[in-house]
Formats: C-alpha cells, structure tokens, sequence
C-alpha cells in the first residue's frame, strides 16, 4: 500500500469549513438559547474535531488497523465520561438517607 | 538481501522489512501515544462537565470575564497552523525542500502567536487576581467566589497544559526545520514530518473543544 498524497485543494476546503463553523459557533455563543447553547457548541466542535482527524491526520486514507487505534481511544472516553455521568446525574433520584 | 533496502533507503531502521512496513508503524504509534493523550485531556475535561453542571450560574459568569475575541483570535491561529502544517507535509511526501521549511516556519510562527496571546491573556487574570493557588483569589462579580475559583482553577489547568503541549510541539517543529535544512526527508523517507504533524492536529483539536467550553459558555452574557 503505497503513501496517499491528500491534493492541498481538500486541505484548502476543510481549512474553510473548519472557519465558518468557528464562525458559526461563535455567533450562536452570543445568544442565550439556554440548554441549546452547549448542544450546538458541542455538536460543532465535534464536526471540526472530525474533520480534522480524517483529513489534515489522514485517517480518511489510513489502514485499518489505524482506524481500530482511534475508535478505541474515542470509546473509552465515552465510556469514562458516560459511566461517570450516569453515577453523578442519579444520585437523587433514590431517597437513601445522607 | 535486507542490505539492498538498507542502500536505498537511508532513513529505514533495520528491524523494518520496508520503507512502507516502517511508515505504518510510525503512525500507528503516534496514534497509540495520542489514545493516551485523549484519556489525559479527557479526565479534565470529565471534572469540567461535573463542576459545571453543579455550579451552572458561577461557570458562565466566570466565563463572562475572559476575553473571547482573544479566545476566537486563538483559534484562528491555530486552525491557520494546522493547514500549514498540513501543507507543510504535503511538501514533504512531493519532496519541496523549500516549501516544506518554508510551511514548517509559518507553523512555528503561528504557534508562537498563540503563546504571545495566551501570555497576555495569563498576564491579564494575574493582574485581577484570578489565579487559583498562586494569589489570593478576588472575586466581585455574580457568582460563587469558591465556585468562580474552580471555573479558573479548570481555565489554568486545561489552557496551560495546552500551552505546554505547544511548547513542546514548536520544540518538535524546530527541530523538524533543522533536519529538513539537512536534506534529511525525501518522497520516500519523511516520517518525521507526518507524525509531528498527527501530534500539532491533535493538540489542535484539544483547543476546538477548550475554546467553546471556557470562552463562549458566558458570551451571551458579556454585552
């Protein structure tokens, strides 16, 4: 499996795309949309962090095995943060005394 | 047998079979280096989405205080950062000497662009003594003194061991200009470019996270 050259015009197009949701993200912030703030803020960093792995760190063009290697990175801070969440957001749904 | 590859391809170790064999496990191990790394980020932004969901009202009025057209400034730098880095690895897998130094130097300056604001910005809470365990904390704004200090407890834990990661990747980036000035990368040997540039993304898309969470969570309340 010889090297993927990435051509720098898809360089060029996710440099822009990581711009305007910057931009985009910062023109939400400037309104109180309450819970919708943070899920839109996250939903775009999310986006921006995507493109960036799969393109500027060549995922998109890696072997298999690379591929394996991120997922389990990203799944285990899912893991860390769900299980940690899942104890913190019910420690009040259960009247046990204090 | 093994000694032809070795002559015509001096950047291959001689546990590897192949120039390709050798490239492969060079990125794989930047990638099991940067799983540990999003485990390390991971814990600190964990304590932030706790302390935030606790103290919801004292987080953004503490957010409020930092200045986010220099977070936003921030960010473009180092969004800029990662295309020339991106390019500049372009020019290292074509073989442009030139350009790959000439990108290679615009990533540095652009990186040290951050640490300048970053500077300014540390300087700027020092002054209004908003650093958690170094100063007094002073607090007069909306909020819970003790819970406005957590805010920055996490704003300097998080931010400055981003910076130091910048540190370290414009060290990296330094030495990548020396080799390259050398004549040390060709179409066929440039790892060293590819990874560093796996690790400058990386430390890229930790500031895409930070920028919202601490700028922008109280930009609505700044104006």
């Amino acid at each position: 499996m010889a090297e993927h050259i990435v051509p720098k015009r898809i360089y060029f197009a996710i440099f822009a795309a990581l711009m305007m949701l910057t931009g985009a993200t910062v023109i939400v912030a400037q309104y109180n949309l309450g819970r919708w703030n943070a899920i839109v803020a996250m939903t775009i960093a999310v986006l921006k962090a995507t493109l960036v792995v799969l393109y500027f760190m060549h995922v998109r063009y890696s072997s298999r095995l690379t591929w394996v290697f991120v997922c389990a990175g990203f799944f285990w801070l899912a893991i860390m943060i769900a299980l940690t969440l899942s104890d913190f957001m019910t420690r009040t749904w259960l009247p046990i005394a204090q | 047998m093994a000694d032809t590859h070795i002559a015509t391809h001096t950047g291959l170790a001689h546990h590897f079979d192949d120039i390709e064999q050798q490239r492969e496990a060079g990125t794989l191990g930047m990638w099991a280096f940067l799983v540990t790394e999003v485990m390390f980020f991971g814990g600190l932004f964990l304590a932030y989405i706790l302390y935030r969901g606790k103290y919801s009202e004292s987080f953004e009025a503490a957010s409020a205080h930092l200045n986010w057209k220099l977070g936003f400034f921030n960010t473009i730098v180092l969004i800029c950062s990662s295309l020339t880095m991106a390019l500049g690895v372009y020019y290292s897998q074509v073989g442009n000497r030139k350009k790959l130094i000439a990108f290679l130097a615009l990533t540095e300056l652009l990186g040290l662009t951050f640490l300048a604001v970053k500077a300014y910005e540390y300087h700027d809470k020092w002054t209004h003594n908003l650093v958690p365990g170094l100063q007094q904390f002073k607090w007069e704004g909306h909020g819970n003194p003790a819970n406005v200090e957590m805010f920055y407890w996490l704003y300097f834990a998080m931010t400055g061991v981003h910076a130091l990661h910048m540190i370290i990747g414009i060290g990296i980036i330094g030495v990548l200009i020396l080799m390259a000035r050398r004549g040390r990368f060709t179409p066929e040997y440039h790892s060293p470019v590819e990874i560093s540039g796996l690790y400058w993304h990386f430390v890229d898309i930790v500031w895409i996270f930070l920028f919202p969470l601490l700028y922008l969570l109280g930009a609505h309340l700044s104006h």
